[in-house]
């Protein structure tokens, strides 16, 4: 009960924050559909030469961008400039400030910034999903709905992690705001299809950083083309990956010793 | 400010560049990482192209494009827009300022001594390049005499477009958002995200008059042999003519720039 309290707080604090600066609101959300468009261009020029690639259509491949499209919106809009704060707190020696307040630190920094503009991140996906599915001429199911929900719940908890493991090594390794960037930037691989990936690559997008699951999953879902042993074993699998990063988080935070004075 | 002092001052700032670059070499290394887009886009091609070739690119082809396109990013990047938003927005300007040479003469040395240690990193790449693709690069020696030339053509257009930008944050605060402008379009148009010839006829027409295909796709279709020698020339001087554009309007732009230009801080 405390906790919801405290995410509402930090939430709210976090919204009124970024809606100071109002014209960003209508940049950022311009640049946001600005690279929404140039993400389908690749679609659009490679569906121009074959009508199938790696045994996805036009449309599902569409889904799939669709997902990328919102999940990059959540982790640039919400995860990445919380976690890039954090490091901003490692370095200065000010996240001393956060480790005091008794409520846990993992929960303070994870909503401490959002970007609200990014919200039309997810009106593009909303976009492309509609579009997809009148160029497929059918409509998902309740329970495909809620089973590409679910993946979605999984896709993102399994991003935070892997950016909560990323903010973990700013605590021995002060300059990691690259590596941040270099994160946000891998995860470009998860706008394909996973199955595009051949050999080495297809393995660790798969189990060991799973990017390509992240998009692919959700929008089989949506096809009601993922198998359930699949999908629980996907679920499982970020379970297991989140608590890693939780340990991982709470081990270095026990070690961290401040920058300050 | 004399230019004698500046060519005599540019051999030591190209020196303390390179011991910077090397200085923070872990950072570097990861910034070249997050240069992956070719490589992303390879792997969706390489899958188009198994079922046969795409507008004359086979897996190989498109293995040769990305591979030379990411070879030009990593060595011909820049920086220089953050750095000057950045230090516009908290007054360090200044400090540049009151130096006995002009700012962008020391930004251009900053970001040129990193070439050395972009050439560490873009040796395993060269080396990938050589070994799978070696039969899709060109074999006139012409165009190899030229290739040099267009990659420092296309590291001044882009050092250039971005000291533009970042003199721009004089007069406007979203700088960076125009920038980011710049890189969506420039990513389509430049031959970053797909090669230019498999667009359809009207958009690469387009593209091929724009400056922004001189910052990239130039040097790799050289170096693939996609130009005939004439033509090849002819482009070059078309990017020199494009430097020299951005040259004088960064210099205008600079100058009516630092007249309204009030530090903030210390």
């Amino acid at each position: 009960m405390r906790t919801l309290a405290v995410i509402r707080a930090q939430l709210r604090a976090s919204l009124s924050l970024a809606l100071q600066y109002r014209l960003d609101f209508i940049i950022e959300g311009l640049l946001a559909l600005l690279w929404t468009a140039v993400t389908l261009v690749p679609i659009y020029v490679v569906f121009g030469t074959r009508g199938e690639v790696a045994g996805w259509s036009f449309p599902e491949t569409l889904l799939v961008i669709g997902w990328f499209v919102a999940l990059r919106g959540i982790l640039e809009g919400t995860v990445s400039p919380s976690l890039t704060n954090v490091i901003e707190h490692v370095r200065k020696g000010t996240l001393d400030f956060v480790l005091i307040k008794p409520v846990d630190a993992q929960l303070l920094v994870s909503l401490a910034r959002i970007e609200p503009w990014r919200v039309v991140d997810l009106a593009g996906a909303v976009g492309i999903f509609a579009y997809a599915f009148h160029r497929l001429g059918r409509f998902p199911t309740l329970l495909q709905v809620a089973a590409a929900g679910a993946m979605l719940i999984a896709a993102i908890l399994v991003l935070y992690s892997i950016a909560i493991l990323v903010v973990s090594i700013a605590f021995f390794a002060v300059r990691v705001d690259n590596l941040l960037y270099l994160f946000q930037s891998t995860f470009d691989v998860a706008r394909w299809p996973s199955n595009v990936f051949r050999g080495a690559l297809a393995v660790i997008f798969t189990y060991v950083l799973p990017l390509a699951l992240m998009t692919t999953y959700p929008a089989l879902a949506l096809l009601g083309k993922l198998e359930l042993r699949t999908a629980l074993g996907a679920l499982a699998g970020t379970v297991a990956f989140a608590g890693v990063a939780r340990l991982v988080w709470t081990t270095s935070i026990s070690r961290y010793t401040s920058a300050s004075s | 400010m004399s230019t004698p002092r500046a060519i005599k001052a540019y051999p030591a700032l190209l020196r303390t560049g390179f011991v910077a670059a090397v200085a923070y070499r872990a950072e570097f290394v990861i910034w070249m990482f997050s240069t992956n887009m070719p490589l992303v886009m390879l792997a969706l091609w390489s899958a188009v192209a198994r079922s046969g070739p795409v507008g004359g690119y086979t897996q190989n082809g498109f293995t040769a494009y990305y591979v030379c396109t990411l070879l030009v990013r990593l060595l011909t990047g820049s920086w220089v827009v953050w750095e000057m938003t950045m230090e516009i927005k908290q007054g360090t300007l200044a400090l540049r300022l009151l130096r006995p040479l002009h700012p962008l003469l020391a930004y251009s040395a900053e970001n040129l001594a990193a070439i050395p240690m972009r050439g560490i990193v873009a040796i395993p790449v060269m080396a990938v390049l050589l070994f799978f693709a070696r039969g899709q690069l060109t074999h006139d020696p012409l165009l190899w005499a030229l290739v040099p030339l267009a990659m420092f053509g296309a590291w001044l257009l882009t050092f250039l477009v971005m000291a533009l930008i970042g003199t721009l944050g004089l007069f406007v605060e979203s700088a960076t958002s125009l920038f980011e402008a710049w890189l969506g379009i420039s990513s389509v148009l430049s031959g970053y995200l797909i090669p230019l010839d498999l667009f359809p006829p009207t958009l690469r027409q387009i593209a091929q008059v724009l400056p922004f295909r001189f910052t990239l796709s130039f040097p790799v279709e050289l170096a693939l042999g996609h130009l005939a020698r004439g033509e090849a020339v002819g482009l070059l001087f078309a990017q020199t003519a494009y430097v020299a554009v951005f040259l004088v309007a960064t210099h205008l732009v600079w100058r009516a720039g630092l007249k309204r230009y009030a530090a903030f801080g210390g």
